[in-house]
């Protein structure tokens, strides 16, 4: 059993306006086996929480704590996170140029586990892996997301989640892109990985449509940098009916925000 | 990010992007216009450009002529100059040859055939580096051989500053299969021109090596005359050399042939690793395809690629295509890309060309790092992945061991 615990945790960037705070004191706590969904309209700053857990350098952290097992992830570099049991499904995978998906796939392996995976049972599960997630066995050989489609970057990711098992993942609007074949594709992956039992999720998206698909104990509204409701999965299907409208009237958000901090 | 990446759209018609930028063209001959001319409206046909065995005939480049405008001819003076090979206290550099007994025939002095008929100066550096050879090295394999080794010529530079001129005459006979390694160690301010007959149904290999120390300055123009039926195939690597500039031109003497011109470099902060490339289609039916992958890192430094592709009117059924890509890996960096296509006549298989410069950013070096692969590891991965295209093609398990671990050592560089 594993926790990974977000304490106050307040993120800027630099614009060229100067410093944007973006996240205003979240605090979330996920553990193993669980599944949490952030929801927020766009701009609330889910992908920064996202981004901020991987340790992308656009994001400074000025203030509150995030642990994993108590270890203090804000300490960490990318890789460590990466190794210490932490995975962001990005919302945009980059193209690497002059990589190999098999090669990558075998060399982060590598990497995360502290030994070479044997060939055999590798090659196999890689096959597996992709059969599953109807990714064409072709991208094998194919540079690390160079040319996929929306949707096939997507895939891939979560192929990397199968692959790698970590111990927390964060999918940053997977769904996003995805028509319903491969929405449905994806989230069997995810609930794949997360039935064997070793590893907890943070679902981050914009629409409820995935829940159909993924189901979550926990949801966490966001708005304005700051979780303003939480609940179980009926404030999912409430979300679907009213939308965020009821939280971001205007100056009346931050009332809002106000008023559930004060509940909480 | 300040790197400089200048991709010259303007001759070829499309617009330059900014960063990671991948354009190019396939042109099938319904789609070509006789008149098809990639090259800018000033320029006369490359077929045109002045070749000759006067030195008189090459002014000293002052680099703004369109063959000098992107090379540091100022520090290039010394191999510039109408001079004689450095001989005191030893010639500037030594010349070591592996080849078969009875390959290495008596020196060819200037005018004596094959010498010449292949080759004319087509520059300054070659037309002195050919006029200062009073013996060029010959070396013939023998209609039907089949090399089981690799020929080699071993160059070694004596020291840097030191002029050294040199031209070797390699004629691969009918229906032989070789490959010839010329490599290039030490240092020294050397020219050495190449000129390789590839007769009738012959496979012949020629693999350049620049493994060059710092210090040196190389210049080089290898031609190229490919019989019919035959494949030729010219592989430049250039790692080492402080200004390295090889110039790999092709033509045919028959249908059917093919010729491939494919190239390797790395530069690192500081030097200049030029390679322009000319598939001159003069015969019907023959097939060419150039790639030259180059990664860049540190200050100043530069590559730079010019590949012309001349498919002359008489070149009916030509099929061609040439590529360039770079990456860069840091900032500060310049790649030059040009590719020039000039179309005679519409009944082609297909002629295309491509350019791309991609950098390694901290996007791709967070996707990396995000699946626990560390830093350097990263890095490695991305430029070894990239130049193994080349490197595979060698085929000389030996050389491509050596390669893997010079451009290991350059990446190497980059992290300390």
């Amino acid at each position: 059993m594993s926790t990974l615990e977000i304490k106050d945790l307040h993120v800027s960037i630099d614009t060229e306006q100067g410093t944007k705070e973006i996240l205003k004191g979240v605090s979330l706590t996920v553990r193993t086996g669980e599944t949490h969904a952030i929801m927020g309209p766009n701009g609330s700053g889910k992908s920064t929480l996202a981004s901020t857990i991987a340790g992308h350098p656009r994001y400074k952290v000025t203030g509150g704590t995030i642990t994993l097992d108590g270890e203090d992830v804000l300490a960490m570099s990318v890789d460590e996170r990466a190794r210490a049991g932490l995975f962001l499904a990005m919302q945009y995978p980059v193209e690497v140029p002059g990589v190999t998906m098999t090669n990558f796939l075998r060399t982060a392996k590598t990497a995360i586990d502290g030994q070479a995976p044997a060939l055999r049972t590798w090659t196999k599960d890689v096959k597996a892996a992709m059969q599953q997630l109807r990714i064409d066995a072709d991208f094998a050989q194919r540079n690390v997301n160079e040319g996929f489609s929306g949707g096939e970057k997507k895939r891939v990711e979560i192929l990397q989640l199968e692959l790698f098992k970590p111990k927390f993942a964060v999918l940053d609007e997977t769904d996003s892109g995805l028509d319903v074949d491969a929405l449905k594709i994806v989230s069997e992956g995810v609930n794949r990985a997360h039935a064997e039992g070793n590893m907890g999720t943070m679902l981050i998206t914009h629409y409820t449509r995935i829940l159909r698909y993924i189901k979550p104990e926990f949801v966490h509204v966001f708005v304005d940098g700051q979780i303003v409701e939480e609940g179980g999965p009926e404030l999912a299907d409430r979300l679907e009916e009213e939308g965020y409208d009821r939280y971001a009237t205007g100056a009346g958000a931050a009332t809002i925000a106000a008023a559930a901090a004060a509940q909480a | 990010m300040t790197a400089e990446i200048t991709t010259e759209k303007a001759r070829i018609g499309a617009p330059s992007i900014a960063g990671f930028t991948e354009e190019g063209e396939g042109l099938v001959s319904a789609k070509v216009d006789h008149s098809h001319n990639h090259g800018v409206t000033v320029m006369s046909s490359r077929a045109e450009r002045l070749t000759s065995f006067d030195v008189a005939d090459f002014a000293l480049p002052t680099g703004r002529e369109e063959e000098w405008r992107f090379s540091p001819v100022r520090a290039l003076a010394n191999l510039l100059s109408d001079a004689a090979t450095d001989l005191d206290p030893e010639p500037a550099a030594a010349f070591t040859v592996d080849a078969p007994e009875g390959y290495v025939r008596t020196p060819l002095a200037p005018g004596v055939a094959p010498r010449g008929t292949v080759l004319t100066p087509a520059d300054r550096a070659a037309v002195v580096a050919s006029a200062n050879t009073d013996e060029a090295l010959h070396v013939v394999i023998p209609a039907e051989a089949e090399l089981a080794e690799p020929l080699r010529i071993l160059v070694h530079g004596a020291g840097a500053g030191r002029r050294s001129n040199a031209h070797y005459v390699l004629e691969a006979g009918a229906n032989s299969r070789s490959v010839v390694i010329l490599e290039h160690t030490g240092a020294a301010d050397h020219t050495g021109n190449l000129e390789v007959i590839v007769g009738e149904g012959a496979k012949l290999t020629v693999i350049s090596v620049q493994l060059w120390e710092d210090d040196a300055k190389h210049l080089a123009q290898h031609d190229a005359q490919v019989g019919k039926d035959a494949v030729y195939k010219h592989i430049a690597v250039s790692l080492g050399g402080s200004i390295v500039r090889l110039n790999s031109n092709v033509r045919f003497s028959g249908e059917g042939a093919e010729a491939e011109l494919l190239g390797l470099y790395f530069a690192d902060a500081g030097q200049h690793l030029e390679h322009r490339s000319f598939v001159d289609h003069n015969e019907a039916n023959c097939k060419s395809n150039v790639l030259y992958k180059g990664a860049l890192q540190g200050k100043n430094a530069h590559t730079v690629w010019v590949g012309d592709v001349l498919i002359q009117k008489q070149a009916l059924g030509t099929d061609s295509y040439e590529k360039n890509q770079n990456l860069v890996l840091t900032d500060g960096c310049r790649a030059d890309s040009v590719p020039n296509l000039e179309i005679e006549t519409g009944l082609i298989e297909g002629a295309g060309h491509a350019s791309s410069t991609g950098r390694f950013d901290d996007e791709h070096l967070f996707y990396l790092m995000a699946r626990g692969i560390p830093e350097e590891v990263a890095r490695r991965l991305v430029v070894r992945g990239f130049l193994n295209e080349i490197i595979q093609q060698i085929k000389v398990p030996a050389l491509e061991e050596r390669l893997t671990a010079a451009v290991e050592r350059e990446l190497a560089a980059t992290e300390n």
